[in-house]
């Protein structure tokens, strides 16, 4: 009897802790990968790879519907002939060209050309008229204009931090590829809002397109874009047009997410108070549901800005001119200096942006001011004068600097001011001063935790991996969750890069690890006061655009060709989101809790530890969620360093075979370790959030 | 949009009936897109053929490309032609660009080229490793090429493993020094620049895969003397693998329209042949002297007018 009620009792109690549940599992994980036995034909150990046909299939079909399916024939007056081509070829190459065209257009109308010219002739017309040629702006005009934009939106401290931005770009000889640059931009940016706001309405109006589109969603923004680079060319060919849509794939989805997200949250009386106004459907949704919810759509299209030029580097391996590909371009020759110039370029394009409209979207218009004319058309009036003063100082520039550069017009690329000199002086003191001391370290760290640790993943028979993955998510979500979560990995055990996908987990686990304790300390300093918080925060936002190739050409240095050295880059670009949540999270504790915690008389660490830490704890863990993208993606470039994972295979698929179908399921493989690891946190931040009254 | 496109459309049309009857050799005005890479060699050397072809009267049209990618742009004709195919590095996505059609061999150039392992010249001058560039040498001092990850082996540090497969470590094993040195795959070119700058601070020996002609040449790079190449010798081909590389080509890939669409300036292209030495001068300008690579064409076309005219002609 005594016995029964003791099981009875030890049942109830593991039915009751998570944490009894968590050490049986952890017991059951370390028997099953001690005693089974690693052999090829051991299906505990490794599952077969039965999808390793599946990326030949994948390219097979896309081969076939690009160039097979429906041949039709073109005229090609070059070659004075018919040619075979295929339909959907042609549709796509149809919808290329169109982009394209928009893109020049823009970089046409900033640094002049020809192509806008030939898109409505020829390019016979061209060649034979030496006239037809589109002039650029000068600089000083579209600068001037910038500034006056600024001031318009915004007032004069947006005027002031505009004309130091586009002063930077010009005065370091960066103009040109900044134009380039912001010609895809300003083309890529438009599309994916827009796309967002689209797609946002419509799963927002049928919970069966929500339903199909999360998912979707889900992968979208997990994938690492490298993945989806081969398609594309395929698809829409190389050029700007090819990395503004692979941009747009890139940076669609958050939109969608903000935009379904705002019309959530607006309050029902807000529809029924326009409806009952008698609004049509279509004014209720874009004059009434679409301002009100302004507030996380304009979030999105901050979101929308950033990931754009977080895409500039990525953009120009299949062909965006601009600053991406001349950083590149400097990391290659080892140009550090020119790189970090180019980088701050970037961000610096992206926050004029994001603030411009930001400004813009919060604009009011004033019906009722009664103006004349030349006070409702200031502004224009003012950048049409610029337009003349400008030209005419370009014009007086062609005497001024006789045979040379004009610089009054176009200021050529790299012909500016650089401190290049002062940073590589820094990158050979870095190295001259720190290399020895370092190699203790690095040699410590390989040998007594990475190597190991790489094993040690490597060392897990597949049926352990099941068991402990499945049986966390089960610990947390019930059987749902466990299921989700296995099917997950089962993907990837399925695929043939088994062992490359546990060396990227490997440096994933170890860079998360540090990336939170790292965030976490910062994090927690600055949330102390308001004012360092908002620093803090500008520091992310910067840091995120800043581009993350930079800092792998010094961790080799001092590191050499080793995981070290991946691993560093991953945690600096890492540490980013786990520094920005944990401030968020601190503070976003309702005022009310700490002046309870203070009349009780807690001390501010008891304050931290007791109050503030568990009810920010469920925003930390979806700071934890952001930190394993990051890591991911990052681990993903750092493979240009040197590593075994998935993310080598990922860039040899640009030059394989079946480029495409690798591509993608390798690009799944990483989406899927983010979305397992997403899955479990999300579902235990909503029980948590839910348990302490924050929902 | 819809306008515009109308527009562009009935303008192509136009076009194409405008000039479609004129059936003569002369080039088409459309631009030759030539791709541009990330090394400097590659990147003058294309401004320089747009130049040439622009002397010609043709119109021109860059476009930054990834070069394992690009193979299959040219097959497409988003690219027009490619003008530095390394056998080695590129040789595998070349012929399966051209197994899938639309990529056509446009010549070797004159400059043969060697990738191979090497070690940096200092290496030799103050003799960290006896004996050296014969390989033999090597089997008396792997730890002056160790690093951190190596565990007190020798490293060697080959390029991405994409480039030669497992020939490196299949050499090792060949040569019976696997015992004493292992293989490290660097993820790109960039990281192999920057371990050898890194190491050139400190004048540490160091072991890489390399080739010339590059931008390395200029301050000294020698290769390891391996036994000799021949045909077989290689793991792949049957052989145990103990050999060096063969000296290699250098190609020129095409679109298969290009001869049609650009006849002059594709027998130009055809014609076009550097030498290692001219391909080092490209490189030189703008790694050593620090140009731009426009202005290191422009100068490079001024100065040699002897060597890319008669290709023109």
């Amino acid at each position: 009897m005594g016995d029964t009620a003791a099981g009875v009792n030890l049942v109830e109690r593991i039915k009751r802790s998570k944490l009894l549940q968590l050490f049986l599992l952890i017991c059951a994980f370390l028997i099953l990968y001690f005693t089974i036995t690693p052999s090829e034909n051991n299906y505990l150990w490794r599952l077969p790879s039965l999808f390793a046909i599946v990326p030949i299939k994948l390219n097979e079909t896309v081969n076939y519907l690009m160039f097979d399916w429906f041949p039709i024939d073109i005229w090609n007056a070059d070659i004075e002939d018919y040619e075979e081509s295929a339909l959907l070829k042609e549709i796509t190459r149809s919808f290329s060209r169109a982009v394209l065209f928009f893109i020049e257009l823009i970089r046409e109308i900033l640094l002049g050309g020809k192509k806008t010219i030939v898109a409505f002739t020829s390019w016979d017309f061209v060649s034979e008229n030496e006239w037809a040629v589109w002039p650029a702006l000068p600089w000083t005009v579209v600068a001037a204009s910038a500034v006056v934009l600024g001031y318009a939106l915004k007032g004069k401290w947006l005027a002031l931090f505009v004309a130091f931005a586009t002063g930077y770009i010009a005065v370091f000889g960066q103009w040109e590829p900044a134009m380039e640059t912001l010609s895809f931009v300003l083309v890529a940016a438009p599309i994916s809002v827009i796309l967002g706001l689209l797609f946002g309405i419509w799963a927002f109006k049928s919970k069966r397109v929500e339903a199909i589109l999360m998912p979707l969603l889900n992968i979208a923004q997990t994938m690492p874009h490298f993945s989806y680079l081969v398609p594309v060319t395929v698809l829409f060919g190389v050029g700007d047009h090819a990395g503004a849509i692979a941009t747009v794939i890139f940076a669609t989805p958050p939109m969608i997410r903000l935009t379904l997200l705002g019309l959530k949250a607006v309050p029902p009386e807000v529809g029924e108070a326009g409806m009952m106004n008698g609004c049509t459907k279509t004014q209720l949704m874009f004059k009434v549901l679409v301002p009100s919810a302004r507030q996380n759509i304009l979030v999105g299209v901050n979101q929308v800005i950033m990931q754009c030029l977080a895409m500039a580097v990525i953009a120009s391996f299949i062909g965006a001119k601009g600053l991406g590909y001349n950083l590149l371009l400097s990391l290659n020759q080892l140009r550090i200096g020119q790189a970090l110039e180019l980088g701050i370029c970037i961000v610096l394009i992206a926050v004029v942006l994001d603030k411009l409209s930001l400004a813009w979207a919060k604009k009011q218009i004033d019906y009722f001011a009664d103006q004349s004319f030349a006070q409702r058309h200031k502004y224009g009036l003012i950048v049409f004068g610029i337009l003349i003063g400008g030209c005419v100082l370009a014009f007086i520039g062609t005497y001024l600097f006789q045979g040379g550069i004009n610089y009054f017009y176009l200021i050529p690329h790299n012909k500016g001011i650089t401190t290049e000199p002062f940073w590589q002086a820094g990158v050979d003191w870095m190295v001259d001063n720190w290399y020895a001391q370092l190699q203790g370290f690095n040699r410590g760290l390989i040998i007594n935790v990475l190597v190991p640790m790489k094993n040690a993943y490597l060392g897990m028979p597949v049926a352990a991996t099941f068991l402990l993955t499945m049986g966390i998510g089960f610990i947390v979500g019930g059987l749902r969750s466990a299921l989700i979560v296995g099917g997950f990995i089962l993907f990837i055990a399925l695929t043939e890069w088994w062992d490359r996908a546990l060396i990227t987990a490997y440096m994933a686990t170890f860079a998360v690890i540090v990336s939170m304790i790292l965030g976490t300390i910062v994090g927690v300093v600055c949330a102390q006061s308001t004012n360092s918080s908002k620093f803090i925060l500008v520091v992310c936002d910067t840091l995120q655009t800043f581009p993350s190739f930079i800092y792998l050409i010094p961790v080799i240095m001092l590191f050499g060709v080793t995981d070290t050295s991946v691993l560093i880059a991953v945690i600096v670009y890492a540490t980013i989101p786990a520094i920005r949540y944990t401030v968020e999270g601190l503070r976003n504790v309702p005022q009310a809790l700490l002046d309870a915690g203070n009349m009780s008389g807690v001390t501010r660490l008891q304050r931290l530890r007791t109050i503030e830490f568990p009810l920010a704890l469920p925003h930390f863990m979806l700071g934890i969620n952001q930190v394993v993208v990051f890591a991911l993606f990052m681990i993903i470039i750092g493979a240009m360093i040197g590593t075994e994972d998935l993310g080598q295979y990922i860039l040899k698929a640009l030059s394989d075979k079946n480029g495409i179908g690798n591509g993608l399921m390798l690009g799944l493989c990483v989406a899927f370790i983010g979305l397992a690891v997403d899955h479990v946190i999300s579902t235990w931040a909503k029980q948590r959030r839910a348990m302490l009254g924050l929902e | 949009m819809k306008i515009t496109k109308t527009l562009a459309m009935s303008a192509v049309v136009a076009a194409s009936f405008a000039f479609g009857g004129m059936a003569n050799a002369a080039d088409s005005s459309k631009p030759i897109k030539i791709p541009t890479h990330n090394w400097s060699s590659q990147v003058v050397m294309a401004y320089v053929i747009g130049g040439m072809f622009e002397s010609m009267g043709g119109t021109v049209e860059y476009v930054p490309a990834d070069s394992q990618a690009v193979y299959e742009a040219i097959r497409l004709g988003d690219v027009t032609i490619s003008h530095e195919v390394w056998q080695s590095t590129f040789g595998a996505s070349f012929y399966n660009a051209m197994d899938k059609g639309g990529v056509i061999d446009a010549g070797t150039h004159e400059a043969a080229t060697l990738e191979e392992m090497g070690v940096p010249k200092y290496v030799i001058d103050m003799d960290l490793c006896p004996g050296l560039p014969n390989w033999e040498a090597l089997k008396d001092c792997p730890e002056v090429f160790a690093t951190a990850d190596s565990d007190g082996k020798g490293r060697w540090l080959e390029g991405p493993q994409s480039w030669h497969g497992d020939l490196m470590p299949e050499r090792l094993e060949g040569l019976g020094i696997a015992d004493k040195y292992t293989v490290k795959f660097a993820g790109s070119a960039d990281a192999i620049w920057a371990e050898l700058e890194s190491a050139k601070k400190e004048k540490r020996g160091i072991i890489t895969f390399n080739w010339t002609p590059n931008f390395t040449d200029a301050d000294g790079f020698v290769f390891i003397e391996f036994p000799e190449f021949t045909p077989g010798c290689r793991k792949a081909d049957g052989g145990d693998g103990s050999c060096g590389s063969p000296k290699g080509w250098m190609k020129k890939a095409a679109n298969y329209q290009f001869p049609k669409t650009h006849p002059a300036a594709y027998k130009a292209f055809t014609k076009t042949s550097f030498t290692t030495t001219q391909i080092g001068q490209m490189a030189a300008l703008v790694d050593i002297d620090k140009m731009s690579h426009e202005d290191a064409a422009k100068k490079w076309l001024a100065d040699n007018e002897a060597v890319w005219k008669p290709f023109t002609e």
